[in-house]
């Protein structure tokens, strides 16, 4: 078979303020082919695809579609090339039904109604056909994220799409998931379909891809025949240097416990009950990591840990002492430590200056406050020292929280948290949206902390970091902890199953 | 007996009659909202489309010429808050709030500059009853069942409402977000116009200061009570009508006259603290919508 090129892009340039996110960008693409734009958060993939898709104009450049030059001024254009996009949030509408979702903006009519049936019968004919299932008829907020991510191939192949970008598509699945993803990828391909998956996980380009093209700050670095490479020789592509994708960790003997947690209840916002009593214990010197899919109660957990919200039922002990319901300062002053999951909203504020953020919680301590009012001099030194030693990148203590690239905000927060010095790290997403280089750096401190007797709580939808940093883990589903496993003995296939709600004897 | 028949066949008219101009209002609310633009400017849209009926039925003779006036006069005022908040995304609730403002110095104003005096503004022709009520009554009720049709049962309408719930999940479908708000937004003003108009050659033939009275929030309110459907709100706009009504033969009734006068603005209150049944709002209702942003 002849392969044929459906998209070229040539020369592709865009500025947004202050950032060149696509330098002169040529990529092109065959016809029956996965092929995978790696790189890390901000190299600028997200930003190629938009243009792609319609989204964002470029500076510069030149598109081909089927080796036809094209200006693509909008999705509608791109949706007559045959192009179709799954955004890495999706972009359903949550009170309406799934065929409702898939038929928008190209309805069916009878007369001037809309023809609600044809839109169920074609949604189901379209499912068969590419052994997509779902259910017409639900509402979007009923299913599963899996079942979403369906939906929106589903919206782009009822559009009649060809080529397929799928943005960081495997963020939000559980490791069956995405296995499953990958097998529907193979056989949209085998129906003639292109697929173009953006991602930065080095697993998932050598399990699905036939090429992947490398990019970095904005640049091509490479095109390679999946075949012909490594994790390894990728990575470092990616990153421009060599990277440890080991987490170093010595064996440790883990301590007396620092938190315990006993039959712990709480709710989420609509007053359904998000956690449903869970026990476990945080020993000094371990790391205990809470692996589970987003929204099985991690959320509320940490919440009613931290203060930010009042379990409905049980306890929980800080070295013995009773730190149930607390307000969130007397929860920091009782020596716990916290990152929180979303770090503009809850780690920092955003149009403070640093150094004023990194006292955020101690700013009731004696030594920043003056006579009269906070004692700015001292805070600045404090927050200088923070600065240099978490090595976070900045012109100085007194720019905005906002002007920092995610990496170095997290360093913020973290230099921040650890300088407490607390006997408990809570540690939520600590490397959610960061590049290689900055996972790294706050896997280290992590560690640091453990090897230096302090209890770590790690709660991570990423499982290959709930993995290499953990001790123990403990499994959450549906606001219950299903298991607690020892790292040594768990596998991803293992924590897998339990993520999803099975149990390891069925397994057997 | 007796008594109860003629308190009913008192109250049943008065209740609908109350309930028009809201109905109006509430319908045009619901297509705002709908569809992501908070319209906090319906009262004042209700006044001057009540001053603008009266203005063209003064200067044509017309009532019909005066009801056109006044669908124009309350779209002109759409168009201004899409305008600002949709083009400037300046906050809705406040450009809402200018506009009712604006509304009522503007008419204050015109009225002594056409009629030369403060006030009021003299009689002119105005629409009478077919039967038991005007025209408007009878628009209103064809309106909602329309509402209906459009919101839940056309292309169109589901474009509106994703729009409201979820703008960027339409735009990448290729529906055109701003488009879709203008025309809601404007058709807001239309409805709105008319539930002024209902007031002042419906009910009156008249234009008088404050005669509006705190409509347009209720309808508002009805809208909330009502759950964003066209069916709900109409619904509510009777709820409300009927406290209304009530204060007509309050004389003859064992409750505090004072009560019943409050009644309607306490059923608000509940219904906006969402007191009576869960009521959600289209998820980015207020919230202006930015293209490009991440």
């Amino acid at each position: 078979m002849k392969l044929s090129t459906v998209i070229e892009m040539k020369g592709i340039s865009k500025s947004f303020p202050g950032i060149k996110a696509n330098d002169n960008i040529n990529l092109s693409v065959e016809k029956g082919e996965i092929h995978v734009l790696l790189g890390e958060n901000g190299a600028g993939k997200s930003t190629l695809m938009n243009i792609l898709y319609g989204l964002y104009q470029p500076d510069e450049g030149q598109i081909y579609v089927k080796e036809k030059a094209i200006r693509i001024s909008n999705p509608n254009i791109a949706i007559t090339l045959g192009i179709g996009m799954v955004h890495q949030h999706f972009m359903l509408v949550q009170p309406f039904t799934v065929a409702e979702n898939i038929v928008l903006g190209s309805e069916p009519k009878k007369g001037t109604s809309l023809d609600l049936d044809k839109a169920v019968k074609d949604v189901e004919e379209l499912s068969k056909k590419y052994e997509l299932k779902v259910d017409p008829n639900s509402l979007i907020s009923d299913i599963s994220v899996g079942m979403q991510q369906r939906v929106e191939i589903l919206k782009t192949l009822y559009r009649g799409a060809d080529i397929l970008i799928l943005d960081e598509p495997t963020a939000v699945l559980t490791p069956q998931e995405i296995e499953e993803l990958g097998i529907i990828l193979k056989s949209l391909v085998n129906q003639g379909k292109t697929i173009i998956l953006i991602t930065h996980k080095l697993k998932e380009v050598m399990a699905m891809s036939d090429r992947v093209t490398i990019i970095r700050r904005g640049k091509v670095i490479d095109t390679l025949h999946t075949k012909d490479t490594n994790i390894d020789e990728l990575a470092e592509k990616m990153v421009g240097r060599k990277v440890n994708l080991q987490v170093e960790k010595s064996d440790k003997q883990a301590a007396s416990p620092v938190l315990e947690v006993k039959g712990l209840k709480a709710l989420d916002t609509r007053g359904l009950e998000a956690v449903k009593g869970v026990d476990f214990e945080v020993r000094g010197g371990e790391i205990l990591g809470i692996a589970g899919v987003d929204g099985n109660g991690q959320t509320q957990l940490l919440q009613a840990l931290t203060g930010l919200q009042k379990p409905t039922a049980g306890e929980v002990l800080l070295n013995g002492k009773e730190i149930t319901a607390l307000p969130p300062r007397d929860v920091i002053e009782s020596g716990v430590g916290h990152i929180p999951e979303d770090r503009h909203k809850r780690g920092l504020v955003l149009n403070f200056s640093l150094a004023e953020n990194a006292i955020l919680g101690s700013h009731r301590n004696k030594n920043f406050r003056g006579r009269f009012g906070m004692n700015y001099p001292k805070i600045r030194e404090h927050a200088r020292r923070l600065i240099h030693d978490f090595d976070v990148r900045t012109p100085n203590e007194n720019v905005e929280a906002r002007s920092l690239s995610g990496g170095n905000q997290q360093k913020m927060i973290i230099a921040r948290e650890v300088d407490r010095d607390p006997g408990l790290c809570i540690a939520a997403q600590p490397t959610r949206g960061l590049d290689v280089g900055a996972i790294e750096f706050v896997h280290k401190r992590l560690v640091e902390l453990r090897d230096s007797g302090k209890a770590v709580l790690l709660v991570s939808l990423e499982l290959d970091e709930i993995m290499s940093l953990s001790d123990r883990i403990a499994v959450m589903y549906d606001g219950k902890i299903v298991a607690i496993v020892d790292a040594k003995d768990a596998t991803e296939k293992k924590l897998g199953i339990l993520m999803a709600g099975g149990s390891l004897q069925d397994e057997k | 007996m007796e008594g109860i028949w003629l308190i009913i066949s008192i109250i049943v008219p008065a209740t609908i009659r109350s309930a028009t101009p809201l109905i109006f209002t509430a319908l045009g609310g619901n297509f705002s909202e709908r569809s992501g633009v908070v319209n906090i400017g319906l009262e004042g849209i209700m006044t001057v489309g009540a001053f603008g009926a009266v203005y063209f039925s003064y200067i044509t003779g017309s009532p019909w010429m005066g009801l056109l006036g006044a669908m124009v006069v309350g779209g002109l005022f759409g168009l201004l808050l899409a305008f600002l908040s949709i083009n400037f995304k300046a906050n809705q609730v406040i450009v809402g709030t200018a506009i009712n403002i604006l509304a009522a110095s503007l008419t204050t104003f015109l009225l002594v500059e056409v009629w030369g005096r403060p006030g009021q503004t003299n009689s002119v022709s105005a629409f009478s009853n077919w039967g038991p009520f005007n025209i408007f009554t009878y628009l209103a009720f064809i309106l909602v069942a329309v509402s209906y049709y459009v919101m839940f049962k056309t292309p169109f309408g589901l474009r509106l409402r994703a729009v409201g719930e979820h703008p960027k999940a339409a735009d990448t479908l290729g529906v055109n977000v701003q488009l879709t708000r203008y025309i809601c937004v404007v058709l807001s003003g239309v409805l709105g116009g008319i539930g002024g108009a209902s007031l002042s050659i419906g009910s009156l033939n008249l234009f008088k200061e404050g005669m509006v009275a705190g409509r347009g929030f209720i309808a508002l309110a009805a809208l909330i009570f009502g759950k964003w459907n066209p069916l709900g709100a109409a619904g509510a706009c009777l709820f409300f009508g009927f406290a209304v009504a009530l204060e007509t033969v309050s004389s003859n009734l064992p409750i505090p006259r004072e009560f019943i006068f409050a009644m309607p603005y306490i059923l608000t209150m509940f219904a906006v603290s969402g007191f009576i049944g869960k009521s959600v709002a289209p998820a980015a209702s207020g919230v202006p919508y930015e293209k490009g942003e991440r």
